[in-house]
């Protein structure tokens, strides 16, 4: 939880908070602006991708930058939606409204395998 | 924060010459498009435009730069003096590194630059910048690879600035066929400032064009501009109208003779003057001269040497009687010692610039101007010069050039860079060969506004100065040196035995003189003696006429008997 413990008080953290991100967790920051179509569309979509491949070890904040702007320039914010992957190890990018689930969990490290197994498992 | 400022309000760059050629700086509140190759000075003229800003006209200002880090950025201006970090701290200057790492990123569908906006956005709130740089935004599209989005999002991002009413600086990498490489200048319409690089003869010269000014006048010739120790200048040539004051005080020039040849009281404040002459003729020695006498008056001297070193000179000038060196230690004198090949004629000019500048001489002294154009072609060097004696004139500085004329000086208007014109005052210096010696003469090719001696003068340097004497000008020649020493020397004897014959004549005539008068006198008695002799006889005769006279009368009466005493006769 040390990420997100300095904006803790200002992060709309919506992650199931599960499992802590020591061992296999993820922590993903998604930044948006305002509340736009385009936000809610990412919003919706990470969620997604989220709760079917990364069920139980993740952790995602969600940051509305118009809301805190200070925060952009520390954290290299240009494009939105923005999403980074902060844990595990590299961090990682991604920039749009989420719809390209296959290149978000290459991105995500998540492979093939996992994907397909993931899937396998859901009833 | 929408207002919209009017439509020709300009922005002062503080930059030298930049404000001049632009009619007063860059557009108010509209963003202006800075473009050109890699290493020609677009960050540094941005960033100056910044601190300017910051520092002279109390605008803080937001620097967005995408290519370099901040901490770079901060340690290549501090080179210009530029403490950025001190500005952050007054919250005049924001410094705001933007980094993509295409690596690091990957596309997910639909994105804007919002972020960008919020973060520029918040960067400009935080210190109420009222001037933003963007430096390079180009840089996005190598990060982004979605152009279509970028291309929309820059649109709205510099119409947002305008919006805001911040003046903008956007610098832009020259591109092939384009003025910049993703054609940015589509966007920022309103001032375009192309800067360019160029290799010429191995001297480098960068150059400015304002390519467009929406809704103003500019000058649209290209000009020089350099990034000096005090940063960005740029050299106009035609912002200087001929409009300087015309002073009629004159300034002597040290050596009393040739202020004579000047109508008497030198050359003119503020007027420049030529001193050519080949190899040897004593230009530098008048330069040192018109210095000391303007370090005598207690004036400020600045003397630019591009052949020898300080030291060298100060030694070599004792050698004629002017010793420079307490008003060096007084502070009077600045002598500028530099090799003409270390920079290109421009960086000179600027170096000039500067050291006048902070100087602020009375009197400045080139010599010779003709190194520094060393191997350059004509058409540069004149408007160069030109700038630099107007920029003297402007500031009623009274300058001295020397040139040097190669090939001895066959011809007055050989190898005067076409410079002559600018000058006020042209004197000449001619070597004289003669006699199996060399002399040195100097004469006054022009002077505006003075009558002024037509006459050549030798020039003659010793231990106790230099002087100018009158040269042997008679029996159709002219003399010089020992010539003129012999001549004169031969003259003075054969007038000395002129006088001396005219006494011998005129002692002859004296005796002659004499001589006759005692002819005279000689004469005189005889005629004297000569009178006498004749009275004496004419008395003689009187006296027996008389004689006979009475003689007759007395026969008469003695004979006619009137009276009877007819015996009473004379003898």
């Amino acid at each position: 939880m040390k990420h997100n413990a300095s904006g803790a008080a200002r992060l709309d953290a919506t992650g199931t908070g599960a499992a802590p991100h020591g061992a296999a967790g993820y922590l993903l920051q998604l930044y948006i602006a305002g509340t736009t179509s385009q936000s809610a569309r990412a919003i919706a979509n990470i969620r997604k991708i989220c709760e079917e491949h990364l069920e139980g070890h993740y952790e995602l904040e969600v940051v509305d930058i118009s809301q805190h702007p200070a925060l952009a320039q520390g954290e290299q914010i240009v494009a939105l939606p923005a999403l980074i992957k902060k844990f595990p190890l590299p961090m990682r990018r991604f920039i749009g409204d989420m719809s390209q689930t296959a290149r978000i969990l290459r991105g995500l490290d998540l492979r093939e395998e996992t994907v397909k197994a993931s899937s396998a498992r859901r009833p | 924060m929408s207002k919209r400022p009017p439509a020709l309000f300009k922005a002062p760059t503080g930059i030298q010459g930049l404000d001049e050629i632009t009619g007063g700086g860059l557009p108010a509140g509209r963003p202006t498009l800075i473009c050109g190759s890699a290493g020609c000075g677009k960050t540094m003229l941005a960033m100056e435009f910044l601190v300017r800003g910051a520092t002279q006209f109390g605008e803080p200002g937001v620097f967005m730069m995408f290519e370099e880090n901040a901490a770079d950025l901060t340690a290549n201006v501090r080179s210009l003096g530029f403490d950025l970090d001190k500005l952050a701290q007054q919250k005049m200057i924001l410094l705001d590194y933007v980094h993509i790492e295409r690596s690091e990123i990957e596309e997910t569908g639909e994105y804007d630059l919002e972020g960008l906006f919020i973060r520029l956005g918040h960067a400009i709130d935080s210190i109420g910048a009222k001037r933003v740089v963007l430096d390079t935004v180009e840089a996005l599209f190598a990060g982004l690879p979605n152009h279509a989005i970028l291309r929309a999002e820059l649109r709205r991002l510099f119409r947002w600035l305008k919006d805001r009413g911040i003046t903008a600086v956007i610098t832009g990498e020259k591109g092939e066929s384009t003025i910049t490489r993703y054609g940015l200048e589509e966007y920022v319409a309103d001032c375009v400032i192309i800067l360019d690089q160029r290799i010429s003869e191995q001297i480098c010269t960068r150059r400015l064009r304002v390519v467009k000014y929406r809704g103003t006048a500019h000058g649209t010739n290209e000009y020089p501009f350099l990034i000096g120790e005090r940063g960005f200048s740029v050299l106009p040539i035609t912002s200087l109208q001929l409009d300087h004051k015309a002073s009629v005080a004159r300034v002597p020039t040290g050596i009393e003779r040739l202020d004579e040849m000047l109508g008497g009281q030198g050359v003119f404040r503020g007027s420049s003057v030529l001193v050519s002459g080949s190899s040897g003729t004593g230009k530098s020695s008048i330069g040192a001269k018109f210095v000391d006498a303007a370090c005598s008056r207690g004036e400020k001297a600045l003397l630019f040497a591009y052949e020898e070193s300080s030291a060298q000179i100060v030694r070599n000038m004792r050698s004629i009687g002017i010793d420079l060196e307490p008003w060096l230690k007084k502070g009077l004198l600045q002598i500028h010692a530099s090799r003409p090949t270390l920079h290109g004629l421009e960086q000179h000019l600027v170096m000039m610039h500067d050291a006048v500048r902070s100087f602020r001489p009375a009197v400045v002294v080139a010599d010779p101007i003709s190194n520094l154009t060393f191997e350059r072609r004509e058409p540069e060097v004149k408007p160069t010069l030109m700038r630099l004696t107007d920029f003297l004139k402007q500031q009623q500085i009274t300058t001295l050039f020397t040139s040097l004329n190669s090939g001895g000086g066959a011809t007055l208007e050989d190898s005067q860079m076409g410079v002559s014109s600018l000058m006020d005052t042209w004197l000449l210096l001619r070597n004289v060969e003669f006699n199996g010696e060399r002399n040195r003469t100097i004469y006054v090719l022009k002077s505006r506004g003075m009558a002024h001696s037509n006459q050549v003068r030798e020039f003659v340097m010793s231990d106790e100065g230099v002087d100018l004497v009158d040269v042997y000008a008679g029996d159709d020649r002219v003399l010089t040196g020992t010539a003129r020493v012999a001549q004169e020397a031969h003259e003075r004897a054969a007038d000395e035995v002129r006088q001396q014959d005219h006494r011998r004549k005129l002692l002859h005539l004296a005796g002659k003189r004499k001589a006759i008068e005692a002819q005279i006198a000689a004469l005189q008695v005889e005629a004297e003696s000569e009178a006498a002799e004749v009275n004496f006889a004419i008395a003689q005769e009187t006296l027996l006429e008389k004689t006979a006279l009475q003689n007759s009368k007395a026969m008469a009466h003695l004979r006619g008997g009137a009276a009877g005493s007819n015996g009473q006769a004379k003898g």
